[in-house]
């Protein structure tokens, strides 16, 4: 038990790799059997990778704010192999994990050219974003970073739709822009504090001039990724053009590196320039919140008005980490993970039907409730979680935000709060073209309700959402030690109890 | 465990029928949940007698829900007698409408899935009502949400009724961005959600002020008033009512369990239960009774004009709901209570009596395609003329108490909106009656309009139909007096206790002690109502002319008597009412009043006939606007500018690659990859250089 618990984090950035590896030396005389055997192993190996994910969990002391499952091998000079995780990232590694096998499931099909490399992608860019989230090396987290965007490139680029090189260009050319900036301001980290570790650098007060210029840097690289409004508009063409299993990664993991970025590096390395820059996140949150919100009611494309629902949530995410107090951070994290389980699940709905209609015209579809019956309950369902139901794992981070933002300011609530109705306006819309309706269409008249395979891929999906809505303690336990440390550390100035101060201070006035 | 059989039965029968429904069949799936809500709806009735006889509360853990710093909540049940009185309105009405749905839903394809919906409904409302604090009751507030969402889109391939599900979900959750914002300057106040604490400690923050949106107000009222958003929104109150009526695009078993008698009534029990909020703020209270009276005013005139049988019940109860809200506004909670549940009996009968018509006239729901049929279903027309009875306030019968106490107790306020009140609530009453009595002549009185197939057809429903009609019955009749001293008399410290704000010489006590002519003035525009509408739907006797004239004499003397400002303005305006009857009956104005009386007052009938332009003003102010500029925002925002001068303007200065780009085959997707690897492998290169320099 001990060797896996010093190795674990190792040994599931290793496992994909070496199924990477196995995928390599796959030969069959018969393509189809070949085909049939690669999937199989990458499904085994993505299984096993999520088992040890939950002995991650299982093993994870609640009770600790410290890193734990920490491995550290000097490399070279003062860099080093340092990985490990606290409550902020424990549960990013688990849904990375989590989602891998059913996106290998969901692709068993709809992939029929290059499987080996397609699934070689996809198992290295697991090890790297699981390498995102574990490294404790600011180096490392660098080249993980910045190493998962090329096999997502390559998914969309050579397995994307009709126009996937202008969209692989335009993710490419924004991808570059932030990481330049961060790069710079990585490196400047370095030579002024003389060290890469992480948990060093969280200790190190910057000037608090240079810190501005940090956290802008930061800033420019995370909020491409996050994506926030105005450098959003890569995200909807990079789904569009991505195949299935790349979107459910793209919006279930990738979007989610920029908040844990955020948590990782803006706030606990740069605080005085967050609270100085604070206005600024919550600003662009908030028009991100409205202004794509209404986007996404006009859209005709499936994909496209996901992306952009997308762009909303994570404005909700934004607002809760930069409020500094445990409802918005732990809210922000919670809606991260929710998000990530739910846009993914509803991508998967849209590669259910674009499989049997090869296209994502919200037009050429309707009526679905009458002749795919399991499917449409689950997009309902999954609908609903989007729109943040309460019992949906949608709502609990939802809730948790506002009700920190309220208590921040409570414009801010006011108007993220708008994000709720128009959520429910442009979901209950694209259910209505979808789902409902009278099923007069002949391609749509033939379609086949969902396959074994498919009700395989969905069931965890529902289980973790009605999971997360009813019992999200089991979520957020494993957080309130990081969380607190992190605003107490850092933010010492009551700002984390502003709820229970302010109490005090009407009764007063 | 008894509370949680109550609660969780339902949800039992929504998950085996919704699941597995079309494995069990049909009829297992009904009687299943039929059954299950049954039980529930017994046990509700022994649970309800030992609260309120035992005097006995209880509070039941079920799972810890959200801990998240100082904000912790759980999945638990607090009964006290405001939920038990719920438990029973909720699970006696939602059984009887599951049972007749049996009948009504019988060539319905789709059975499993109706009944599941319906016992979704029925948990989603337990969970709202058994809360013991605001997060659960949030979630059961946008639960029914979704239930009743599902039940009106339930025949999904008419585009009006998925346009009518969207509507009712949207503009419920404009409430509900209320409610939540009111959860969170709760929070923010008392530093809970939970109602044991908030109410334990509320008093301490009676003089306390919040920042809201950058001004600073009283702290309780913008709590009660961002709680009553959502209220409004739950209760169809005047600016969020628009999606009630057109909520009847449900079946109509649904509109007689949600759009009646439970879920629209879910708002009066949040500011029922928040009753020791409200009473700390004088401000929401007047804006709670101003928006109450004109509501019952609004969707009173409205409904005078509708031929949709299901529509002017509809408005009907948007109006009843006004009067609920004006009882609380007035601080008579308990009145509102009492409104709630005798209203719960007589509006769901009338809405089950209506289906029983529709169903017996083969789904035609205009009423001027009825007539006449009073011969052909008799029993249906006894039960509608007792809840029309009932709801017009006859003496005796279950409206007659409820409804009363609230006119008495709004003219015995001393509040800012009661005497508005008083009068709305009198006029509406006597448009009540009008209305009531007008559906019941159209519909089954007079030479028939409707084709001799459907008339020579028209059959009572089987007895999984008529026995909820009969119960229902029973509890239009008598409910009202059987519980009239323990909700609204002498009984009610003992019955309530606590569970609402009940004082020795509050508003009820003074509602008691009101002058003779407040009390008649009901009881007029009740009868008044009626013959007015015999005059104009029954022209033949003219009996009632001769008879509403002289009640409108009375009444003038009535309500010169009323020493209230509006009084004399209502006498006139009741004194030319009648004496345009008077003519009109006589046929002195024309044949054909109410064809006449529409063509006379045309823009008037317009007005009210277009439900006074709600949905226009709404579809110009917000449903155009918002996808104008969800337009604007992604043609000439995301693509025009931000792509334009972004990654597309930098692509075109890039020796002008855009245009090749898209032309290029996948061999460029390796290069920009193999570009990146050696970026990254450059900055390894470098921190090797710079780690070998330390």
């Amino acid at each position: 038990m001990s060797f896996l618990q010093n190795n674990l984090l190792s040994l599931m950035m290793i496992m994909p790799i070496l199924g990477a590896a196995i995928l390599l030396i796959i030969r069959h005389n018969d393509p189809e059997i070949e085909k049939r055997n690669i999937r199989q192993v990458s499904l085994l190996i993505t299984s096993i990778t999520f088992v040890m994910s939950l002995v991650l969990w299982a093993g994870f002391d609640n009770s600790t704010s410290a890193f734990q499952f920490v491995e550290q091998h000097a490399w070279f000079g003062d860099i080093s192999y340092y990985v490990g995780v606290d409550g902020i990232s424990m549960l990013f590694v688990v849904l990375t994990a989590f989602l891998m096998p059913i996106v290998v499931l969901a692709s068993w099909d709809a992939i029929q050219d290059r499987v080996r490399e397609y699934m070689i992608a996809f198992l290295l860019l697991e090890t790297l974003m699981i390498g995102v989230f574990t490294a404790l090396d600011i180096f490392l987290f660098y080249v993980f970073f910045e190493g998962g965007l090329i096999p997502m490139y390559l998914l969309i680029g050579v397995w994307g739709g009709l126009n996937r090189i202008y969209a692989s260009f335009k993710f490419f050319l924004y991808t570059l822009l932030g990481s330049v900036l961060m790069l710079v301001a990585v490196m400047y980290m370095y030579l002024q504090s003389g060290t890469t570790e992480i948990p060093e650098l969280m200790n190190y007060s910057f000037n608090a001039d240079v810190q501005s210029w940090l956290w802008l840097a930061f800033f420019a690289s995370f909020a491409v990724k996050m994506p926030m409004w105005p450098v959003h508009t890569w995200l909807p063409d990079a789904h569009v053009q991505a195949p299935t299993g790349g979107s459910v990664i793209l919006a279930g993991v990738l979007l989610k590196m920029g908040g844990y970025g955020f948590l990782r590096f803006s706030l606990p390395m740069l605080p005085e320039a967050t609270i100085e820059w604070s206005w600024l996140v919550f600003a662009l949150s908030i028009i991100a919140i409205i202004v794509t919100s209404l986007i996404a009611l006009v859209q005709e494309d499936i994909k496209k008005l996901i992306a952009y629902s997308s762009v909303a949530h994570m404005g909700f995410v934004t607002i809760g980490i930069f409020l500094l107090n445990t409802n918005g951070v732990e809210g922000a994290i919670f809606t991260m993970l929710s998000h990530g389980v739910v846009s993914g699940a509803l991508f998967l709905c849209v590669g259910v039907i674009y499989d049997r209609l090869h296209t994502r015209e919200i037009s050429r579809y309707g009526g679905l409730a009458t002749n795919m019956k399991i499917y449409a309950t689950l997009f309902v369902l999954f609908s609903m979680a989007s729109i943040g139901l309460p019992g949906t794992s949608g709502f609990v981070g939802e809730f948790l935000v506002l009700n920190g933002s309220f208590a921040y300011s409570s414009w801010i609530a006011f108007l993220a709060a708008t994000g709720v109705v128009l959520g429910a306006a442009y979901m209950l819309y694209l259910v209505r073209r979808l789902i409902f309706g009278e099923l007069d269409k002949e391609d749509v008249k033939a379609m086949p309700d969902l396959s074994l395979r498919e009700k395989l891929v969905f069931a965890p999906l529902v289980a973790v959402v009605l999971w997360m809505g009813i019992y999200p303690n089991s979520f957020l336990e494993p957080m309130h030690a990081s969380v607190t440390n992190l605003l107490e550390t850092h933010f010492s100035t009551d700002v984390t109890h502003a709820a229970a101060s302010t109490t005090g201070v009407p009764a007063g006035r | 465990m008894l509370f949680k059989l109550i609660v969780f039965l339902p949800l039992v029968g929504f998950l085996i029928a919704g699941m597995f429904g079309r494995q069990i069949g049909d009829r297992a799936s009904m009687i299943l949940t039929s059954g299950l809500v049954s039980i529930a709806g017994i046990l509700s009735w022994f649970a309800f007698f030992d609260v309120t006889a035992g005097g006995n509360q209880y509070s039941v853990h079920v799972l810890s829900w959200v801990t998240s710093g100082t904000l912790t909540f759980d999945w638990a049940f607090h009964i006290d007698t405001l939920t038990a009185v719920m438990l029973i309105v909720v699970n006696t009405v939602s059984a009887l409408v599951h049972w007749y749905s049996m009948g009504y839903m019988e060539e319905d394809p789709h059975k499993p899935r109706f009944f599941a919906y319906l016992s979704l409904f029925t948990f989603a409302m337990l969970m709202l009502v058994t809360s013991d604090n605001l997060v659960q009751m949030f979630f059961g507030w946008e639960g029914v949400g979704l239930a009743s969402y599902l039940l009106i889109g339930f025949w999904y391939k008419k585009p009006s009724a998925n346009a009518a599900a969207i509507k009712a979900f949207v503009v419920n959750r404009v409430g509900d961005f209320g409610f939540a914002l009111g959860i969170y300057a709760v929070f923010l106040l008392v530093g809970s959600v939970e109602f044991s604490t908030i109410f334990a400690r509320i008093g301490e923050f009676e003089t306390a002020t919040v920042s809201f949106l950058g001004t600073e107000y009283h702290a309780i009222t913008v709590a009660a008033l961002l709680l009553f958003v959502g209220a409004m929104g739950k209760s169809a109150q005047l600016g969020l009512h628009t999606w009630l009526p057109d909520a009847m695009e449900g079946p109509t078993p649904v509109s007689a369990l949600i759009h009646a008698a439970t879920m629209v009534t879910a708002g009066v029990f949040l500011v029922a239960r928040f009753s020791p909020l409200f009473d700390l703020s004088p401000v929401a209270l007047s804006v709670v009774t101003y928006i109450g009276a004109a509501t019952a005013l609004f969707a009173a005139s409205v409904g005078l004009v509708q031929n949709d049988i299901k529509r002017v019940i509809a408005y009907s109860t948007c109006s009843q709901l006004g009067y609920m809200f004006v009882a609380l506004g007035v601080t008579a909670y308990g009145g509102a209570i009492f409104h709630l549940f005798t209203h719960a009996f007589f509006k769901a009968l009338l809405f089950l009596g209506a289906g029983s018509v529709i169903h017996a006239m083969h789904h035609e729901q205009d009423m001027r395609k009825m007539g006449g049929i009073y011969k052909k279903i008799p029993l249906t027309y006894i039960v509608m003329l007792i809840g029309t009875l009932a709801i017009t306030g006859v003496p005796f019968l279950s409206g007659y108490y409820s409804k009363d106490l609230i006119i008495e107790a709004a003219y015995a306020a001393d509040a800012p909106g009661a005497q508005f009140a008083f009068v709305m609530t009198v006029v509406a009453a006597l448009m009540t009656s009008f209305y009531s009595w007008r559906l019941i002549f159209l519909t089954f009185h007079g030479q028939t309009r409707a084709d001799n197939h459907t008339f020579d057809h028209a059959h009572e429903g089987p007895a999984v139909m008529t026995i909820p009609l009969i119960m229902l019955a029973v509890g239009a009749l008598a409910a009202g007096g059987y519980f009239a001293s323990s909700f609204i008399g002498d009984g009610r410290f003992a019955f309530w206790n606590g569970a609402l704000v009940t004082t020795a010489g509050d508003v009820m006590d003074l509602a008691h002690e009101v002058p003779s002519a407040v009390v008649w003035a009901p009881f007029i525009a009740m009868i008044l109502g009626l013959f007015i509408s015999a005059c104009f739907y029954r022209p033949q006797i003219k009996m009632p002319a001769v008879a509403a004239f002289g009640l409108a004499v009375a009444a003038v003397a009535v309500l010169v008597l009323v020493p209230s400002q509006y009084a004399g303005y209502a006498a006139v305006a009741a004194l030319a009412l009648s004496l345009y009857v008077l003519f009109g009956a006589w046929g002195w104005l024309s044949d054909d009043l109410p064809k006449r009386t529409a063509e006379t007052w045309d823009g008037l009938y317009a007005f009210i006939l277009n439900k006074w332009y709600f949905d226009e003003l709404y579809d110009f102010l917000f449903v155009r606007p918002a996808f104008w500029l969800g337009k604007i925002f992604w043609k000439k925002g995301d693509e025009a500018t931000i792509d334009g001068f972004g990654p597309n303007g930098v692509s075109a200065l890039v020796a002008g690659v855009a245009a090749r780009v898209r032309k290029l085959q996948t061999g460029y997707v390796y290069h920009y990859a193999f570009a990146m690897i050696i970026g990254l492998a450059l900055v390894v290169t470098w921190f090797m250089m710079q780690g070998g320099a330390h």
